[in-house]
């Protein structure tokens, strides 16, 4: 059970988590508890997983190139596709999405030439073409998810 | 742009802030730097739009949105800036990019990942962006994802933390 703490935690700083010398004390001081109380509500969620880290959220490509990357490849053949695909340290996700195209997976490299040779190996690999879908825009505005913690 | 003393700062940062009092300070100490200076190059990095956010971030699987799906929209390429940007702004989506379109197979060029605790949460979503797009929407889809078949990172959990959260 999520007490109301927090709750305030996980919807209230998803963003400006304080620049301070003592960031949990300020957040403390701003919901009226203590900083002790602060540092165990953080640690029991992300001791279950409900929060992944507090830290900098950084976009793609800032760090590094990427693309998402997807494939066509019959179903029989999908385990074995994905397993050669996900051998590759560059990829880091890869999802079986109900498609025709139905293996999608993204690549992060330090530079573009990487990022291609990734990519070509894996064509080579599984004899499937890579149809590549980097990102030419990135609309998102993040301020954070709005989560609605009405059940939990 | 980032220096190598930035990007230590943000490779020491990814895996998370620790849960101590003074965390800048552990960072700082770990790098040999001063906890100002990880705080001003921090504070530097989000004015300019490196850093895009600072908090804590929510593994949406386990909090219960556990149903995402990964809608993908033919949008007039004129256009594609200020209707990605209506798109992006919706609270139920959590990513939004134009890709290009990979004619003829994929004409789709617009991708937002949208998340809810419902099959009907999610359907009621892709509604509502069809609704704001009106006949600009030159075709649709949805993809759902089956199978998680590779995840690393930082981030644990399921499909609804999506690709690159960023």
């Amino acid at each position: 059970m999520l007490t109301n703490l927090h709750k305030q935690l996980l919807n209230d700083y998803q963003h400006d988590f304080p620049l301070s010398p003592r960031p949990y004390r300020d957040i403390a001081d701003a919901l009226g508890v203590t900083e002790d109380d602060v540092l165990t509500a953080f640690a029991e969620l992300s001791d279950n997983h409900l929060i992944s880290r507090i830290g900098p959220v950084i976009p793609p490509n800032h760090i590094g190139v990427s693309a998402l990357v997807a494939m066509a490849v019959p179903e029989a053949e999908l385990q074995t596709v994905a397993d050669k695909v996900s051998a590759h340290p560059e990829v880091n996700h890869n999802y079986e999405r109900e498609h025709r195209i139905n293996l999608w997976f993204v690549v992060i490299a330090s530079d573009n030439e990487h990022l291609q040779t990734v990519i070509e190996d894996i064509e080579q690999e599984t004899s499937y073409p890579a149809m590549q879908l980097p990102m030419l825009n990135d609309f998102f505005i993040d301020l954070g998810f709005k989560l609605d913690l009405t059940d939990a | 742009m980032l220096d190598d003393i930035d990007r230590k700062i943000i490779q020491a940062t990814q895996a998370g802030l620790p849960l101590t009092p003074q965390p800048y300070q552990a960072v700082a100490e770990q790098l040999g730097l001063s906890a100002d200076e990880v705080m001003q190059r921090l504070s530097a990095m989000q004015q300019s739009a490196i850093i895009r956010r600072i908090g804590a971030v929510p593994n949406h699987y386990k909090l219960g949105y556990r149903y995402n799906g990964m809608t993908v929209w033919n949008i007039a390429d004129e256009i594609i800036d200020e209707i990605g940007q209506q798109v992006g702004q919706l609270e139920f989506v959590s990513h939004c990019y134009h890709r290009p379109r990979h004619l003829p197979e994929w004409p789709y060029n617009l991708f937002a990942m949208v998340h809810g605790k419902s099959q009907q949460e999610v359907d009621s979503q892709i509604q509502q962006i069809k609704d704001l797009l009106g006949d600009k929407n030159l075709g649709s889809d949805v993809l759902y994802s089956t199978r998680i078949l590779k995840k690393t990172g930082f981030r644990s959990g399921g499909p609804s933390t999506a690709q690159n959260d960023s």
